[in-house]
């Protein structure tokens, strides 16, 4: 029998992207359908009653939420090409930690730098701070995961095409206090067509940024 | 061979408390090293440089932190035991979905039950409630959230039953009347040796609080 697989997605959301990847990296088929975050679909609110976000894998009719977790879901499920995660337990315990620490920092960082609210200038701080840390994390690997992308890898990359955004409306360069981790993400980018795949083009992000500040009154 | 296990801990925390059961499930024996909060140890500090939290798990002087992680870390290197995550990968996901509901909602709403008044802790009451009532509904008629088994779930939210108490007391409710069920289990799994040991006294919980309300200036 065939499986049947659904993602709830909305594009240009970091943690759908993570998804996408780590579907295109297995080689699964699946059915993307785009959800109006204003206007959600009673699929999604039956399948995320809890926290009615995306994204929201469905597999042979079973709902799996949080990003995180359906990577480690679908790594489990199709172990049969393109490990997200290594099988030494210490190693996956490193890997696990710093895919939680990305997902404690980045989004709301990310956010208050496009808001551009009184506290923008704290979160430009903590965006190369934090970026700052991970760099030290990747030391002199290729990737994160080591010769090839892992868990963390897929957590990161795609928060880099929010950089753009980030860099516009907080007037700065984050390749000049990263310059390892844009290179590492242009490495991602070129080497895997799951990644360049799942990640929208930072200028889309741009725009899309600028008509929901329109549309929230932020502009 | 188990090798060198250091918990550094503190004796109030839920957190810590989820990786003393699971070592105590396990069998494990391990050095215990209470931590002062106010005063961190150089340890501590350069075992979690990221957090700088408790509880740390050291195992053969590597650390591991975030409590779910040091659990499910302890399940995967002590597999010959007493599991904790199904082996089934939808039930592995639906598991690790609910503690992370646990660690996004129990202990802020918990939190906001003692350090807040009037509106505010009204709100967080009746969420909290909300909140307890879900995980409720997730334990149907199974002895634990593991099913027949004590398991992930389990280890992740009993460590909250010993802070019930102190919720009660400000928020002037009781657990057992809204959600009785749940606190059937809780009692359940305080009969198992693993968690008695584990969970702090709650009325020493309550004291620590007030101690805590003092220093902090709050009324």
């Amino acid at each position: 029998m065939e499986d049947e697989v659904v993602l709830l997605d909305f594009w240009p959301s970091s943690f759908a992207m993570r998804v996408k990847i780590a579907l295109g990296e297995k080689g699964i088929k699946y059915e993307c359908k785009q959800e109006d975050l204003f206007n959600k679909s009673p699929l999604l609110l039956q399948m995320n009653p809890i926290h009615q976000k995306i994204p929201v894998l469905i597999h042979n009719g079973n709902p799996i939420s949080e990003s995180l977790i359906i990577l480690q879901y679908i790594d489990k499920v199709w172990n049969h090409k393109s490990p997200l995660l290594p099988s030494d337990p210490y190693r996956r315990s490193q890997s696990v930690f710093w895919a939680d620490y990305i997902d404690k920092k980045m989004y709301g960082i990310v956010r208050r730098i496009w808001m551009g609210k009184e506290d923008q200038e704290e979160a430009k701080e903590e965006l190369m701070q934090c970026l700052k840390t991970l760099e030290g994390e990747l030391g002199d690997k290729l990737y994160f995961g080591g010769e090839s992308i892992g868990l963390v890898d897929v957590a990161l990359v795609p928060f880099t095409t929010w950089f753009y955004t980030c860099e516009r409306c907080g007037d700065f360069s984050i390749e000049a206090g990263c310059p390892k981790l844009v290179a590492w993400a242009k490495r991602c980018k070129e080497n895997y067509q799951s990644v360049s795949d799942a990640l929208p083009h930072p200028h889309q992000i741009y725009d899309y940024v600028l008509q929901l500040k329109k549309k929230l009154e932020l502009a | 061979m188990e090798g060198e296990v250091v918990l550094l801990d503190f004796w109030p925390s839920m957190f810590g408390m989820r990786t003393r059961i699971a070592l105590a499930e396990k069998q494990i024996k391990y050095e215990y090293r209470e931590e002062d909060l106010r005063n961190k140890s150089a340890l501590l500090l350069q075992m979690n440089p990221v957090h700088k939290k408790i509880p740390v798990l050291i195992h053969n002087g590597k650390p591991i932190c975030e409590s779910l992680i040091q659990v499910q870390y302890i399940d995967e290197v002590w597999n010959d035991r007493a599991p904790l995550l199904p082996p089934n990968p939808y039930q592995r996901a639906t598991a690790r979905f609910w503690a992370d509901f646990v660690d996004k909602k129990i202990y802020d709403l918990g939190g906001k039950l003692w350090r807040t008044k009037g509106e505010e802790q009204e709100a967080a009451k009746k969420e909290l409630i909300e909140c307890l009532k879900l995980l409720e509904g997730q334990l149907g008629d199974n002895p634990y959230f593991g099913g027949k088994d004590f398991g992930f779930l389990d280890v992740a939210l009993v460590p909250f039953y010993c802070w019930f108490y102190t919720y009660e007391k400000f928020g002037r409710f009781s657990i057992e009347a809204e959600c009785p069920k749940l606190i059937a289990w809780a009692k359940r799994c305080m009969q198992k040796e693993s968690v008695a040991k584990s969970l702090a006294d709650q009325e020493k919980i309550y004291d620590f609080v007030l101690h805590l309300k003092k220093a902090l200036g709050i009324e």
